[in-house]
């Protein structure tokens, strides 16, 4: 008899906890947000959204975006969608839409008056498909930055370089301390991204405009571009003895001033912060490489797959508002070392590098990024060529540009 | 093969005579249901699968399939493509050593460990044990063992050696031998494994009586002993041939397709094209390649091995 009743509490508690559980909405949330500071980043996220009385199911996939994006995909288009995804904000996710299988956000977005607060408006762009709004961005990643290591060249002797072509000329110098002068990982989408930044930086934003937005074949073959291909050139030369893989480890040698520099987005930022170095003083930042001061609005956003489940909508909703909400887009942002998507937020807690890209930001001096121009096939194809260029020095200048000049011909 | 062919010749005169037997078809029923779902999986799956790809290669199918033919067009765009044809030479170059040397090691370990010498399976687990690991944790290994600075290199100029140079890995026109290295490591074990088998299935009676003969033991092995092991060299033949085309996770843990684009192969090129350039159309052209390159491998072989016992 004693053993029933106890039973049936314990059967009791169990159905209250469940009964607790389904009151608050689980939402799993797919990302490819795992290192260190961008774990302590989404953690953020997850909090605001628990906050709102629902339940933020985290589903993180290790091994970065390449790996991330491909089993995203087949669980969307597999029939097994999550409550909401990260993509980069651009064409990644264009197919998917237009196959009828992602949300529209757009009454979301009236409510909250995004246009208004989205700032860049460019942001919003990426995210809008046919007039409607698909995409909640969250953060502003730009990869138009040169990080120096103010060691590496007070140990070789040179003044620390105001702009790319000092960087060039100071290059022989380094290289007689025995500093890697530039640091490019093995990884395809360095190089590739270290070009696009050239081509930015060197050739300015209309090159670049031309190039990738207008895809103008005979342009890209012009003298104009064979300029940037030339910088590229040095970068090859200057690059030639860095013998690592990842990004980070590259960034590392810079950190510990085995290099002098590297050409990377303004996620590298948070290395040098676990590191414990501070900026201006153990290393420097160029945005636009002292070039072109401007800043790609690259960076990451949320999508919603459509569900059926009419709860699971309505904590989407919930979750699209949370995500923009200036108290979140600060504890985000600060840790994540990216810059927020409204302009009416307070960072005074942001460091010199990242105050340095607000004030680019806030005068306006904006690109879209390469993933927002082109198709990740388009992508896939550059990456591949850059690659093959920055590895192998038999490849001349000029086919590499006549290769380039067919692609973008091709391109979509 | 005997079973098929004495059907063949059954069938017709089966039909004839239905009335006084039961029907063939019937015969082994059994083993005939236990074999339908072996047989629906071979048709819908391997076949079927196989059309599709085959099919949607003429299309121009981003991330999601769709019936939109454009000619050649993905096939133009594959064979101009200078990772594809790298992806080639790659893989005719790690063919061409892995078949040879996986061979020709192979059969040498096996003779030698054949001689009834002591401590033979100690030998044998050693020889094989490489064969347990799979290529991603085999790709590791060798990548550390051949790193510039941790590995070979390192340690031959911390000998004393010190202009030494050892690195395969990051030299683009010999990356490909580094990572043949590695997969002959890994995979000749079972190549002496299945010779060693193939050997001890010859009759003592012949080394007997090439011994009488006075011939000498290399001319046995070449002349007698290797025309009889032929079923089990066709055998490792495949094995060996199915690891060439789809050498994929090696390359990925060893390399990643680096330096540069040097060290690509087909699968590879597949993979990413599919999955992260989001171009199906592009990754089924390279994909129906591959097949149609086995299949010019193997519809010759297979007429000369069955066609002629006609």
């Amino acid at each position: 008899m004693r053993y029933r009743f106890l039973t049936a509490a314990l059967a009791a508690t169990a159905a209250l906890q469940f009964a607790g559980h389904a009151a608050a909405t689980d939402l799993e949330v797919t990302h490819w947000w795992t290192s260190g500071g961008e774990a302590a980043a989404v953690a953020e996220l997850a909090k605001a959204f628990d906050a709102t009385g629902n339940h933020w199911v985290d589903g993180a996939i290790a091994g970065s975006g390449g790996t991330a994006r491909p089993i995203m995909i087949s669980r969307i288009t597999g029939g097994d969608p999550m409550g909401a995804t990260q993509f980069n904000h651009g064409r990644q996710a264009e197919e998917l839409v237009q196959a009828g299988l992602m949300r529209d956000l757009t009454d979301v977005a009236t409510k909250g008056k995004w246009t208004d607060v989205v700032r860049p408006k460019s942001l919003l762009d990426g995210c809008t498909i046919d007039g409607k709004i698909y995409c909640v961005p969250v953060n502003i990643h730009s990869w138009q930055w040169l990080w120096l290591s103010n060691e590496a060249f007070a140990k070789a002797g040179v003044p620390l370089p105001k702009d790319w072509n000092e960087f060039v000329a100071a290059a022989p110098a380094l290289e007689k301390a025995g500093i890697i002068p530039l640091a490019v990982g093995g990884q395809a989408w360095q190089s590739s991204g270290a070009f696009d930044v050239l081509l930015a930086a060197v050739g300015g934003t209309d090159t670049f405009l031309k190039v990738y937005k207008d895809k103008d074949a005979k342009f890209a073959a012009g003298p104009e571009v064979a300029k940037v291909f030339k910088a590229a050139d040095d970068a090859r030369k200057m690059a030639k003895n860095t013998n690592v893989q990842d990004w980070n480890q590259a960034t590392n040698l810079v950190i510990t001033g085995k290099a002098g520099g590297q050409i990377m987005g303004d996620w590298a930022q948070g290395e040098f912060q676990v590191a414990g170095k501070t900026a201006g003083k153990d290393y420097t930042c160029l945005p636009g490489l002292g070039l072109n001061e401007v800043i790609a609005t690259g960076g990451d956003a949320f999508y919603f797959p459509l569900l059926k489940d009419a709860d699971k909508s309505k904590a989407q909703e919930v979750l699209a508002e949370t995500l923009l909400d200036p108290k979140t887009q600060v504890a985000f942002n600060l840790k994540k070392g990216s810059l927020p998507v409204r302009g009416d937020v307070d960072l005074n807690a942001a460091n010199d590098c990242m105050k340095k890209g607000l004030a680019i930001l806030a005068k306006g001096a904006v690109i879209p990024w390469t993933d927002q121009l082109l198709s990740q096939d388009t992508q896939k194809q550059k990456e591949d060529l850059f690659a093959e260029f920055f590895a192998k020095p038999e490849l001349t200048v000029e086919d590499a540009q006549k290769r380039f000049a067919d692609l973008i011909a091709s391109a979509d | 093969m005997q079973d098929r062919e004495c059907t063949a010749l059954t069938q017709p005169a089966d039909e004839m005579s239905k009335s006084e037997r039961p029907n063939l078809l019937f015969r082994n029923l059994n083993a005939k249901v236990a074999s339908i779902p072996m047989i629906l999986t071979a048709m819908v799956v391997f076949v079927g699968g196989t059309v599709w790809t085959v099919l949607y290669s003429f299309t121009n199918s981003k991330l999601l399939p769709r019936l939109n033919f454009v000619g050649l067009d993905q096939y133009y765009r594959l064979w101009a493509a200078p990772r594809w044809l790298i992806s080639i030479e790659n893989l005719l170059i790690y063919g061409a050593i892995s078949l040879v040397f996986s061979l020709v090691i192979g059969f040498l370990l096996a003779a030698l460990l054949d001689q009834k010498i002591r401590f033979e399976d100690t030998f044998r687990t050693i020889f094989l044990y490489p064969f347990a690991l799979s290529f991603i944790v085999t790709g590791l290994v060798w990548q550390w063992l051949l790193n510039p600075d941790f590995g070979i290199q390192h340690v031959v100029r911390d000998l004393g050696w010190t202009s030494f140079s050892f690195d395969p890995l990051y030299n683009s026109s010999i990356v490909i031998y580094g990572i043949s290295i590695a997969a002959l490591w890994q995979g000749t074990g079972l190549i002496m494994c299945l010779m060693l088998a193939g050997l001890r299935g010859i009759d003592e009676d012949i080394w007997k009586a090439a011994r009488v003969d006075g011939i000498p033991m290399w001319k046995t092995y070449l002349f007698i002993v290797i025309p009889m092991m032929r079923p089990v060299f066709i055998t490792t033949l495949v094995i060996i041939a199915s690891g060439i085309v789809k050498v994929y996770d090696l390359v990925v843990a060893q390399t990643s397709g680096g330096p540069g684009i040097a060290s690509e192969v087909p699968a590879k090129y597949v993979y990413d094209y599919m999955f992260f350039a989001q171009n199906l159309g592009q990754g089924f052209a390279a994909s129906t390649m591959m097949l149609l390159s086995v299949v010019i491998v193997i519809v010759p072989w297979a007429y000369l091995e069955f066609g002629r016992r006609k």
